[in-house]
């Protein structure tokens, strides 16, 4: 491995211990890094990559697969996933162990119960911050935006129905309400 | 009051019981642990499904669908996956693979979240230009990322009403909400700030609540 691949893999290792807040939380770093210091990428090409990723199912963290695949094609893509994923993924395991074997202590048990409410916090603020960047358009985009977010967390609250239907309604809503 | 033994995890769950006849039953039987071809297939599911977070998913799948674990396991797994970096399903899903089936669960939970919604989000890649230019295509993306972002609001919201926890964990978990969605605070320094904070209170409720020293 050579060149930017290589380049790649490093940038992502560094990142990924400091990416507490899992991939959204980096991004600043990674536009700083791969738009201003390094010019691998336009800024217009990492938003429209970002995009992609937010809308796309699955893990936003596979943005980082989109930039190693526009800078280094295939080679790149994979040399940024093992990057990022890897140290997480030996330090996940690592944490699991310990707690496998604390498992009858009362501090580690106080310690899992403690962390439950800071994250669900953070993910309820994750949905905020989302919802709050995708309530744009006139006044009427919108109240129709707010609306389909605000009916989809009551439906996926409140009811046993998969949220496939809520994301279902909010797209067909979006394309009969939102199209200019 | 006699000194029960401070069995399972944590102390509050089990502490304020309050029934809430609108919430779906929590404490029905397991069911026995998965391999690693059923986390993959699992998994691959929620990571195919998931939209606007898998970490959604997962919840449902692994907590309502196939009662692999508890509402209270899964909350903890998953604040021990957002507190160490990464994203916060991913460490999930390492850490719950290993639980289950040791290192090729972890693989195996691990490549199921991944593979799939990479194949198709290089596929958008690749095809992307054909489409970012219909107005249909946009308005319904954009449809989408509300509703999703609702999910992960609802989501979070069914979660605590399942675990029931106590008013001064609701109170940390708010002030967490808050000074990441509003103030704008570091997620690093949040976890450092309220995690010790929640943790203090959830052994303050222990002592007080069982008359057992933590």
């Amino acid at each position: 491995m050579t060149g930017p691949v290589w380049d790649l893999f490093l940038f992502f290792l560094k990142l990924s211990l400091v990416a507490v807040g899992g991939a959204n939380a980096a991004v600043p770093s990674m536009h700083h890094e791969v738009v201003e210091l390094r010019h691998w990428m336009t800024d217009a090409a990492f938003s429209q990559g970002y995009a992609l990723a937010s809308a796309a199912p699955g893990p936003n963290v596979l943005f980082v697969a989109v930039i190693g695949w526009h800078v280094a094609g295939w080679q790149g893509l994979a040399a940024s996933l093992i990057g990022f994923l890897g140290p997480t993924f030996i330090l996940a395991w690592a944490v699991a162990m310990l707690t496998q074997r604390l498992a009858g202590d009362p501090r580690m048990a106080a310690l899992r119960a403690g962390l439950v409410p800071v994250a669900i916090g953070l993910i309820l603020a994750t949905g905020l911050v989302t919802g709050a960047a995708a309530a744009r358009g006139t006044g009427a985009e919108m109240a129709v935006a707010v609306l389909i977010t605000f009916a989809s967390a009551v439906v996926v609250w409140r009811s046993n129905l998969s949220p496939l239907w809520a994301l279902l309604g909010g797209g067909v809503l979006g394309l009969v309400l939102l199209s200019q | 009051m006699t000194a029960r033994p401070l069995a399972p995890a944590s102390p509050w769950v089990e502490s304020v019981a309050v029934p809430k006849p609108s919430a779906p039953p929590v404490d029905l039987p397991l069911n026995p642990p998965p391999g690693p071809a059923q986390l993959f297939a699992a998994f691959a599911k929620a990571g195919l499904m998931g939209f606007g977070g898998a970490q959604v998913w997962v919840r449902r799948a692994l907590v309502e669908e196939r009662r692999w674990m508890t509402e209270r396991d899964y909350a903890e797994i998953l604040g021990l996956g957002q507190v160490l970096p990464g994203p916060n399903v991913g460490n999930a899903a390492v850490m719950i693979g290993r639980r289950f089936a040791g290192l090729p669960g972890s693989f195996a939970a691990t490549g199921g979240l991944y593979l799939f919604p990479l194949i198709v989000l290089m596929s958008l890649v690749l095809l992307w230009q054909e489409f970012a230019d219909d107005p249909h295509v946009a308005a319904f993306m954009h449809g989408l990322a509300c509703a999703a972002a609702g999910m992960v609001i609802g989501n979070g919201l069914r979660m605590t009403g399942r675990l029931r926890p106590p008013p001064e964990l609701i109170a940390i978990g708010i002030a967490s909400t808050l000074a990441a969605a509003w103030l704008r605070v570091p997620l690093p320094l949040i976890v450092l700030v309220l995690g010790p904070v929640s943790i203090a209170a959830v052994v303050w409720r222990g002592r007080r609540g069982t008359g057992v020293g933590a």
